[in-house]
């Protein structure tokens, strides 16, 4: 195609909240508003890492012809002409349930309950099976220690309600070379309970493997 | 017999095969229905018979075990040729009877053939559960033996490749696939032609190999219809997978077979033996320069990896859990290489097409959804099994005349399809008022609503969408007044929670959210103002899911509350479940009219909470009882009730 | 029964080292032992040259897998929609009752592993049980109880 080498360098113009918005080529619908100062509420993403979509909070409604669909912002390039809502019924339905779920899911987290309030969810009609957790099993920290530290030392294990991040056989690992990047881009500060879990203990450890 | 080298050779084989002297053949039915009822210890009396007795020397009968007939509630089911013979219920202790009269004497046993409203059938074709059917996919399955590549040959497989390698370019097969409106058989419907065109644009802009899969991970729990295909006729699996692989230029096919289908692994993985032995897959096939094979990939055990980009991460050896689309797997699949992944039906039905042509399949059905579907009629009908009828046909037809109704005094209540991603639809319309659809509104997708009685609902793709259920990959589930929309809702979500891969949070946290709500209701606590939350939480679940399965998942709860409203709120208001299952609600009770004392119901029951003297009416001590209906099981009179 | 090395060497051969084929090794070792050992998931993952943290991840997610020993007999309930409407989960509950465990659990003598299913494709004979490699279809917690006790003497 002869218009590929414009179109890569092109900037697409599109709509978020009725507001004219530009995006970069290679920008998410979700970078394009954080550029333009649109709020878009996300726990699972973080510019070190590849976008996974697990929490679902940064979704959107978009308009493009007839085609009306509800879609992740994080992980959708916008195409031009493109109408985007972050804030119509839709999208609120979707915040608000994952958000007074995730009050039972992580009852412990105050950047959840400091999130949900803003978003006019105070309380929940849920169970809590566990008053202490805070983890929300996002995947922030498998995928840093993935893709930027590249050891691999903890994971999901199992799935479904079962998910839970762990080492294998639950030892700690030798591979985890205590650098601390997990605990960093942890939303909940979940994972600098757990550390230890991961790491094992510090006292036990020879030098060499450790970043410092 | 050693490879193939040219068509001519193919053909000369085949000639060769039909040449074979005709011999009598008594089939017997190893699908799973069957074999639950001993199919296997049938066939071993049939050969052992038939040797020990030494009949017909000459003429030995060929006893053939083959995939399933369909009519799994008569299993073991055997069929003969070339009297036509077709016997039911047949038990390892019918066999020397039936060698006796009818292979050595040319008799009927009478008490073997299928008797319905006094009317006894001599022929499978006349039986009612087979008449209205159409049978294109499943004809050879339960004809041919599926271990042997020459009985399939015989029946003529292998042939629609030959076209397609010999008389059709690529473009054409494409083109013929896209006109006779092949639509993918696992639930979605996408138009198999688009599909693969796609695919072929993709790989000429981005040039390198490209891989097609068959989908055959049926996990939706009541439907068994690729596992009929895959063990009853491999070929036509295989068949159907050289030719797309023709079309879009693909040398390598992954075939993912589900992993409770052991003998669907073994059953294919001899048929691709034989055909990469006789030349029909591998290296430059019948001298015509085309390579292609196929590798079997087992699940290993995860529903979700029907969701197409989990099926590629567990071809790829990974965590089965799905990427968001796009880039969808046309774009980027196995290897980030163009994919296309259809059904195990769909690749079954692409071998008629291009044999019969795309005229004659856009004539069977109806406008937009053409050709045969393969149902798995289950559940409270007195004829379950498997059926195959044209597109189209009402639910009404499929139910009541191929299914016969439902056994014993119960109503007809409603009819599951689509499994776990499916609605669930009553079988009688009922008026209701307009803020019923109320729930319509809360995710501003309005829906279609039947203005017409759903036994008269034609079955294809789109009318069932507009029912707000989905055709799915074929299970049809009759329920009767016993079975609880409410349970019946609960369960699917059960089954679901189990299932998700817990990535996205509207799926892992939502499924369980909603199994709150319907636990509540199935105990009669909760507000009539909790069934719309419920159905807000459902739409939150559509909207918000990752994938297809939790975004699906809210149907049966969407559709039961939508047409079922009414016997939610007799759990809420009333405290009551109207169909006597869920077990808060109810109790256990023994008739003592009925009750003849025998204290079965007492020795069996876990809560030691039954009394009652020997030969006198038993009690149940209804403060200690668990409901958990031992009692109801064990009693041989039938005399204990729910009330 | 199981020099680990030794005996796995044959089924690692069946594989090239690829990670694509870590779910095939996992299978068959599955397959061969009834479960999978630390020893094996090591050897697996060197065959295939993928982290232990990765093959942990698979082996824990797909519902074939088992990391702790499993039973003699394994005895299957269906849950599939048509034997959950005749009735699977109170036989499931019976089971339970029976062998004292709870689903997805093996006895402590290492007899009976209790399962559940979802749907093994008979549901014209709804319920049905899987008594390894045996059907039981119509099931009633009478006739389950019995064929228990019968396999439970075949083995002795």
């Amino acid at each position: 195609m002869s218009s590929s080498e414009n179109s890569a360098t092109d900037v697409i113009n599109f709509f978020i909240d009725g507001q004219p918005v530009a995006a970069e080529p290679g920008w998410t619908i979700l970078e394009t508003a954080r550029h333009h100062h649109i709020h878009i509420p996300t726990l699972c993403s973080h510019p070190a890492v590849t976008p996974w979509g697990s929490c679902r909070l940064c979704v959107v409604e978009t308009r493009y012809g007839k085609r009306v669909q509800v879609i992740p912002s994080c992980l959708n390039p916008p195409v031009a002409e493109l109408e985007v809502f972050t804030q119509s019924e839709r999208v609120k339905n979707v915040r608000r349930w994952v958000l007074e779920m995730l009050l039972a899911e992580c009852p412990a987290s105050r950047e959840i309950k400091k999130l949900a309030a803003a978003h006019g969810v105070t309380a929940t009609r849920f169970a809590i099976t566990d008053p202490e957790e805070e983890c929300l099993r996002c995947g922030l920290c498998v995928a840093v220690c993935n893709e930027v530290v590249g050891v691999q030392a903890l994971t999901f294990g199992s799935r479904g309600v079962k998910k839970v991040l762990e080492t294998p056989y639950r030892v700690p690992n030798n591979a985890c070379i205590g650098c601390g990047c997990c605990v960093s881009v942890c939303p909940t500060g979940a994972l600098q309970k757990r550390l230890d879990t991961v790491r094992g203990d510090l006292s036990r450890r020879t030098g060499h493997g450790f970043a410092h | 017999m050693g490879k193939l080298k040219s068509v001519a050779e193919l053909e000369s084989l085949r000639a060769q095969v039909l040449a074979a002297p005709d011999r009598p053949v008594v089939r017997v039915c190893l699908g799973p229905g069957c074999l639950a009822q001993g199919a296997d210890k049938v066939s071993r009396a049939f050969k052992a018979a038939i040797q020990e007795r030494n009949i017909l020397a000459d003429v030995q009968p060929l006893i053939k075990e083959t995939g399933c007939h369909g009519f799994c509630s008569q299993g073991t089911l055997v069929n003969l040729y070339p009297s036509d013979l077709f016997y039911v219920q047949v038990k390892p202790a019918d066999v020397p009877e039936i060698v006796d009269q009818t292979l050595r004497e040319g008799k009927v046993v009478e008490r073997l053939l299928y008797a319905d409203n006094g009317a006894r059938y001599r022929s499978a074709a006349e039986v009612p559960f087979y008449k209205l059917q159409h049978k294109v996919i499943l004809k050879n399955v339960g004809l041919i033996d599926p271990l042997d590549i020459e009985d399939a040959l015989k029946a003529g497989a292998y042939r629609s490749l030959v076209k397609a390698l010999t008389q059709k370019t690529t473009d054409q097969i494409i083109d013929t696939v896209t006109i006779a409106g092949l639509r993918g058989r696992g639930g979605g419907g996408f138009p198999t032609g688009f599909k693969w065109r796609k695919v072929v644009e993709n790989a000429r802009e981005n040039p390198g190999p490209v891989f097609i899969v068959a989908n055959g991970d049926e996990g939706d729990p009541g439907a068994f219809m690729d596992r009929a295909i895959m063990e009853g006729d491999p070929h036509a699996v295989l068949e159907g997978m050289a030719i797309g692989a023709r079309a879009m230029g693909a040398e390598q096919g992954y075939l993912y077979v589900r992993a409770e289908y052991p003998f669907a692994v073994r059953t294919l993985n001899i048929a691709i033996e034989q055909a990469r032995a006789l030349g029909l897959l591998g290296q430059d096939i019948l001298g015509t320069g085309f390579n292609f094979d196929v590798q079997i990939n087992r699940g290993a055990g995860a529903f979700v990896c029907g969701e197409e980009t989990a099926l590629l991460a567990s071809i790829e050896g990974r965590v089965g859990e799905p990427v968001t689309r796009p880039p969808y797997p046309v774009e980027q699949g196995l290897w980030d290489r163009p994919t296309v992944i259809n059904n195990v039906e769909t690749w079954a039905n692409v071998p008629h097409i291009i044999d019969h042509g795309a005229q004659w399949y856009a004539g069977v059905g109806v406008p937009h959804s053409t050709g045969t579907k393969i149902f798995s009629l289950v559940g409270k009908v007195k004829n379950s099994g498997l059926v195959e009828v044209p597109m189209g046909i009402t639910l009404g037809a499929i139910v009541e005349e191929i299914g016969g109704g439902v056994p014993g005094k119960e109503r007809f209540k409603a009819v599951q399809t689509g499994g776990p991603s499916g609605g669930i639809i009553p079988y009688e319309f009922k008026e209701l008022p307009p803020e019923d659809l109320k729930l319509d509104k809360v995710g501003l997708q309005p829906r279609g609503f039947m203005p017409m009685e759903l036994k008269n609902l034609p079955v294809d793709f789109d009318s069932l969408a507009q029912a707000g259920s989905i055709m799915g990959s074929g299970g049809m589930i009759v329920m009767d007044d016993r079975d609880c929309v409410v349970d019946v809702a609960r369960y699917f979500l059960r089954f679901l929670e189990e299932e998700s891969c817990g990535k996205c949070l509207p799926c892992r946290l939502g499924l369980k959210g909603m199994q709150e709500f319907l636990n509540n209701f199935s105990q009669g606590k909760g507000a009539p103002a909790d069934i719309d939350a419920l159905a807000s939480l459902g739409m939150a679940l559509v909207d918000g899911s990752l994938c297809g399965l939790g975004r699906t998942a809210p149907n049966p709860v969407l559709t039961s509350i939508r047409y079922f409203r009414d016997e939610y709120l007799a759990h809420i208001v009333d405290h009551k479940c109207p169909a006597g299952v869920c077990r808060d609600l109810i109790t256990y009770r023994i008739d003592a009219d009925i009750c003849n004392g025998c204290t079965l119901c007492a020795k069996n029951c876990p809560q030691a909470c039954i009394a009652g003297a020997n030969k006198e009416p038993h009690t149940i001590d209804q403060d200690a009882c668990i409901r958990c209906g031992v009692c109801m099981d064990v009693c041989p009179v039938d005399a204990v009730v729910v009330a | 029964m199981q020099t680990a090395r030794q005996d796995i060497d044959t089924i690692l051969e069946r594989y090239p080292r690829h990670p694509q084929h870590l779910i095939n090794l996992l299978q068959d070792v599955q397959a061969e032992y009834s479960y999978i050992s630390p020893e094996h998931l090591t050897l697996i993952c060197d065959h295939v040259g993928v982290p232990v943290t990765q093959a942990w991840s698979v082996a824990t997610f797909y519902k074939s897998f088992s990391l702790e020993p499993r039973g003699e007999h394994e005895i299957k309930v269906c849950l599939g929609t048509t034997c959950h409407l005749k009735g699977g989960q109170r036989l499931a509950e019976a089971c339970e009752r029976n062998l004292g465990v709870a689903r997805g659990q093996t006895t402590a003598d290492l007899r009976f592993t209790l399962d559940t299913v979802n749907c093994l494709g008979s549901c014209a004979l709804a319920p049905v049980v899987m008594i390894d490699n045996d059907y039981l279809g119509r099931a009633t917690i009478r006739n389950l109880k019995k064929r228990l006790d019968e396999s439970d003497d075949g083995s002795d």
